[in-house]
Parts: structure tokens; C-alpha cells; sequence
């Protein structure tokens, strides 16, 4: 088991930063949830309070229906995957694995079998007499993952542990990581800055800013309807276009442009975000505008553009015939289109 | 990249020759006296000299008061390196954990290091004189201490003021070899175990192997070479020459005895320790306890 409950945790450091503010979550047995914000946005901190790394200044954090906010690291059943690893560098990688079974008084037998199992897993049984020293930066992740997983834990916790891999391991680690979490079932919380990790690992994503869950929703949910224009801003890639406009009757007015919605808003201080794979080119479109610049990625491109100041980008398939320096023709659907209120951040 | 290279030939010797007077005035023309020395006998009263072979070897082995300082500045050394490594590991741990004031901590426990091991012992003679001293007093009281007449009370004496700067020494650089863990290291080990005192154990005190062993030696050669203005300050080797170290006797026979002869053949056997204690560091220490 492992259903993890946060209510209102806050954390304060001594000279008076709030990096985590009220936080209140439900975490069900089995589920993979990431953490995901800009640095410093109190992602880790939470991790680490869960953990027992860090003292909490109020709220209450149950594990199981138990209370654990006093609880020793060592015995909340909790495993951690460090971002550098954190292996001990002068132990062999089975002594790595093995030193906290060992020090919770697990039989010699029985430490041997789990070891050699869980390495056999991560297919780095041919490793288990090597320092970390003597290891890639793949094989140390690994090492570091079956610390993890060979204690058997309620919970694992991830901080941010792809981010020291280059591009290719990291997605292919990341897809290892989602495939054993389901295998085992354990209930997971994967630390990250990187919208693409939270997207593909999470069960749900929680986006954090400034110390305060600004929505917590499935991959689906956070990407078609973010609650706040920081969600939007933040997930996605390329980044949602953001216009300053006035809504009046739902008719969203960006400098000469104007948008007619499905509904009748009324908003003086708004902001339009149309993702950039929404803007959809056609020679008979109603708006038209000039391609600034033409980023080249393969299957698809981006232009980049402006409507009155404004810059945006757009994402087609790089099969269309357009350069830098043509206009461009293009429709907006106004199911597609988010509108926030810029006075509360709010999605309309 | 490209190496500069300079059209003179002599302009090299010319921007050195201040640093190679300095090693030949203080140190190559030394080295070459002292082995003149060793291999020659003066006589008494110091008009002439003549070639003596290995005599003032032989005559130094077959000297029981060479073997009273020889044993003398081992277990000086041992029980110096022991003391000076434990309480500085000791206090480097206590101060890494101390998060206000810290740096008061730390200065105040880097401080002795700052003194001259000639004025370390004008202090402990303070503390250890018989008309006034506060710790002769002390341990008189608590067993008849004496180190004009005991031999343990004397070496009592010397570890204590030869030890209390050196500790100084041992805590900066522990202190530093624990700020060097890194310290997600310390943190997964929180997870993996809960007792303090194993952990320190299992994981501080082998990550801290490379200081440790480099202290040893920086603590050995202390003990041996820059406690000569300490013992000079306080004992004076009494009781007889109980407590002279192998340096301080050199320079006693050298130069109060006048017999630079044995001081010679005494000098080149402490250039020997020496040159072991240097191969030892090399091949055991330099290479094997890294791991990174």
C-alpha cells in the first residue's frame, strides 16, 4: 500500500521564505504523479518534506492513514532517487543496494536474493562488483534506481533524476521508469522541470509556482484546459501564444483583429492563448500575417509571426511551402481558444 | 595550444637564478655540509678534521641515549597523530553541524594554528610550571604528577602542548573533507539508516579516507620536524633526555655538544625516515584511497 495524503503543508525557511504554501494533496496507492514547475518552485521541498529531508512547518503529511510528520526518513517507507545519483562512492554497486536492507536487519540470504533480483531487472547484475566511479552516467542511474527499488517501498520518490543523462538515455530511462512503476505498481512522485517528462510519466501532473499547486489534473486534463495562464504558459511545447485583448460580448478584439467566440465574455483585461498547433493555415483563411522568421525542425516547423506588436508562433507540417518573409493566411477555432482574465490569472 | 617559445637562451637561467640562490644557499649547501659532517670527525677542540667513514653511524647505533630519543619521537609522533586526528575529527563534525554562528565556531577553533610552536610552549609552561602552573597543580593532586622526575608525567607534558595547535590543523581540514561530501550522499544515507553514530561510520568516515590519510602524514611530520621550539620551550628534554625528539637531540649534540659529526650521521638518518615516510604516502596513499 501506499496512499500518501498532504494537508496543507507549509514550509517556511528560518530567514522567512515561503517555499511551499498550504499545499493540500491525495496521492492513491499505485499512482505516478510528477511534480513539475520552474526552479525554485517549492517541487523539491515538497518532495523532500515527504521524504523527511526537510522539517515542515505546519500541515500534517499521512502515509497509509498514518500520521509521519515525526517519523524518522528511515522508517517512513519511503525510497528516494537522487538527480546526481548519490550513490556511495567507496562502496561496490551491491553494497550500494544493499546498505539499507542491511541496516534494517534483513538476513544476509534474503539480501543476497533481492539484490541479485532486482539488478537482474535492471540488467546491471554484470556490474554489482564495480565502484560507482567505474560507472556511466546510465549505469549510475540505474545503480541509483535499484537502491531504490530493492527496499521495496511504499512510495518512491524522484528527484529530478534524468536531468544529469543527455537527451537520448534520458527518454529511453524515462520510458524504463514508467514501464517499471506499472510493472511493480508502486505509488510514485517523480520531481521535474521538464513539461515533456510530466507529460509521458504522469498519471497526474501537479504544476507547482511560488510554493502554490496551480492545477492537478491528468497530462490531458492540464494540456486542453489549464486553470490559470501559467499552466498554459508552462506545458506545452512549443509555448501557447498569449494576446492582450478586450473581450466585449464574446468577441475577443487583438489589435485589428477580432475572434469571435462560442460564448458572450465580457472582460476588459483579457488574454487570449491559442497553442501554436491551433493556428491552422489555409490559402483561404480569414486572418493573414507575415512570417517573420521560419524555424525548420523536420516534420514540422515554426513560424514566427506578430499581430499587431504581439509576437506568436504557429507549428505546421514542414510540408507547406512557406519562407521567411511571406504572408500567410490562417483560421483560429474558438473551441481552441483559452481565454484567461488578467486581473485574477484565471482561465474565463 | 600553441607553447611560446622565447629566442633566448639564457634568459630562462637569468628570471630563475633568484629561486635556485635561495635552494642553493638554504638548502643544496646545507645538504652537502651536513653529509661532510656525518663522514668526517673533528677533533675537541674544533682545529681540524678528518675522514671517519661510517664512525659517527656506528657510534650513534651504539649510543642508548640515540634510541631514548628514537623511541621517544615515535610514540611522541603516534600518540600526537592519534589525539591531534580524533579531537580535530571530532570537532570538525560537531562544527559542520552548528548552523548559527558558524563561522565564529569556525574561526575561533582555526586560531591556534596561527601560533608559533616556540610560543605554544612559553604557554604551556604556564600551565605546566611548578610554582604556578594551573595543570601541574591539577594532576599533582590527582596522582603526584611531577615531570621533572617522571618520564610519564613529562611525556604527558609535551603531547599535551605539542598536540593542542596541531588540533587546529586536523579541524580545518576535516571540516573542509566534510563540506567536500557531497550532500545528497549524506542525505540518501538518512533514508537507508537511522542510527547516527553507524552511519558516521559506514558512510562520513570512509568518504573522509583521503584526509584522513593525508593528515597522518601531515600529522607524523609535525610530530617529528616542528615540535623542536616546543620541546626547546618546555621540557628541554628532561627528565635526563627522556623527551628529546631525534631533532632536538641533533641539535643538542651539534651544537651545545659541539660534536657535528654524530648531529651530521643523526641528520642524514632523520633525511632516511624521511624519504620512507614520502614513499610510503606515494604508493599507498596518492593512489589508493580516491574514488573519484
Amino acid at each position: 500500500m501506499g496512499f500518501l495524503e498532504l494537508q496543507n503543508i507549509t514550509k517556511i525557511y528560518p530567514n522567512g521564505t515561503k517555499a511551499v504554501d498550504e499545499t493540500s494533496l491525495n496521492i492513491d496507492n499505485g499512482e505516478f504523479v510528477v511534480f513539475v514547475g520552474p526552479s525554485g518552485c517549492g517541487k523539491s521541498t515538497l518532495l523532500r518534506m515527504i521524504a523527511g529531508l526537510e522539517d515542515i512547518t505546519s500541515g500534517k503529511i499521512s502515509l497509509d492513514g498514518n500520521l509521519i510528520n515525526n517519523i524518522d526518513p528511515s522508517e517512513r517507507d519511503v525510497a528516494m532517487v537522487f538527480q546526481n545519483y548519490a550513490l556511495y562512492p567507496h562502496m561496490s554497486v551491491f553494497n550500494n543496494m544493499s546498505y539499507g536492507l542491511k541496516n534494517r536487519g534483513i538476513s544476509k540470504d534474503e539480501i543476497n536474493n533481492k539484490v541479485n533480483d532486482v539488478a537482474k531487472l535492471l540488467e546491471i547484475d554484470q556490474l554489482l562488483s564495480r565502484k560507482p566511479s567505474m560507472l556511466s552516467g546510465g549505469q549510475r542511474q540505474r545503480v541509483a534506481m535499484g537502491r531504490a527499488i530493492v527496499r521495496n517501498p511504499k512510495i518512491f520518490l524522484f528527484d529530478e533524476p534524468l536531468s544529469n543523462l543527455d537527451a537520448k538515455l534520458r527518454n529511453q530511462m524515462r520510458l524504463e521508469i514508467k514501464k517499471l512503476q506499472r510493472q511493480m505498481g508502486v505509488t510514485s512522485i517523480f520531481v521535474t522541470h521538464d513539461q515533456t517528462e510530466a507529460m509521458t510519466l504522469g498519471d497526474r501532473i501537479v504544476v507547482i509556482n511560488n510554493g502554490v499547486v496551480e492545477q492537478v489534473g491528468t497530462p490531458k486534463d492540464i494540456y486542453s484546459k489549464p486553470k490559470t495562464k501559467f499552466v498554459a504558459e508552462f506545458i506545452g511545447s512549443p509555448q501557447m501564444n498569449l494576446f492582450q485583448s478586450k473581450i466585449e460580448n464574446g468577441l475577443a478584439k487583438i489589435s485589428d483583429i477580432q475572434i469571435k467566440l462560442n460564448n458572450t465574455l465580457n472582460i476588459e483585461d483579457a488574454c487570449v492563448g491559442i497553442r501554436p498547433d491551433d493556428i491552422l493555415i489555409s490559402d483561404k483563411g480569414e486572418y493573414s500575417s507575415l512570417a517573420n522568421l521560419v524555424e525548420y525542425l523536420g516534420s514540422d516547423m515554426i513560424i514566427y509571426s506578430s499581430i499587431g506588436g504581439q509576437e506568436f508562433s504557429c507549428k505546421l507540417s514542414s510540408k507547406i511551402n512557406l519562407k521567411a518573409g511571406d504572408i500567410f493566411k490562417f483560421d483560429i477555432s474558438p473551441s481552441t481558444v483559452h481565454i484567461f482574465d488578467n486581473v485574477t490569472g484565471y482561465r474565463a | 595550444m600553441k607553447k611560446v617559445q622565447f629566442k633566448s637562451n639564457y634568459s630562462q637561467y637569468f628570471f630563475l637564478a633568484p629561486q635556485l640562490l635561495i635552494l642553493l644557499i638554504f638548502l643544496y649547501w646545507p645538504i652537502i655540509q651536513t653529509f661532510k659532517d656525518a663522514f668526517t670527525m673533528q677533533d675537541a677542540f674544533g682545529f681540524g678534521s678528518q675522514f671517519a667513514g661510517f664512525d659517527n653511524f656506528l657510534f650513534i647505533f651504539s649510543d642508548p641515549s640515540y634510541f631514548t630519543a628514537f623511541k621517544f619521537t615515535i610514540i611522541y609522533s603516534l600518540v600526537i597523530t592519534l589525539i591531534t586526528g580524533s579531537i580535530g575529527l571530532l570537532l570538525a563534525v560537531q562544527a559542520n553541524k552548528v548552523i548559527h554562528g558558524k563561522n565564529v565556531y569556525k574561526t575561533l577553533l582555526i586560531w591556534p594554528y596561527a601560533i608559533a610552536p616556540a610560543v605554544v610552549g612559553v604557554m604551556a609552561n604556564y600551565f605546566f610550571s611548578e610554582r604556578y602552573g594551573l595543570l601541574y597543580h591539577l594532576f599533582n593532586n590527582l596522582w603526584g604528577f611531577n615531570w621533572y622526575k617522571d618520564v610519564f608525567d613529562a611525556y604527558i607534558y609535551v603531547i599535551i602542548a605539542g598536540s593542542w595547535k596541531q588540533i587546529s590543523a586536523n579541524f580545518i581540514f576535516f571540516l573542509a573533507g566534510l563540506q567536500a561530501i557531497q550532500k545528497t550522499v549524506i542525505e540518501a544515507s538518512i533514508i537507508d539508516c537511522k542510527s547516527n553514530i553507524r552511519r558516521f561510520w559506514t558512510i562520513t568516515f570512509p568518504l573522509l579516507m583521503p584526509t584522513t590519510f593525508f593528515l597522518i602524514i601531515i600529522n607524523i611530520t609535525y610530530a617529528f620536524f616542528d615540535t623542536f621550539g616546543i620541546i626547546d620551550t618546555t621540557t628541554i628534554g628532561a627528565p635526563g633526555s627522556e623527551t628529546k625528539t631525534l631533532v632536538y637531540k641533533a641539535y643538542i649534540d651539534g651544537f651545545k655538544g659541539l660534536d657535528l659529526g654524530s648531529a651530521g650521521a643523526q641528520s642524514i638518518m632523520m633525511m632516511i625516515i624521511v624519504l620512507f615516510i614520502t614513499i610510503f604516502q606515494f604508493r599507498y596513499i596518492e593512489g589508493k584511497i580516491h574514488y573519484n
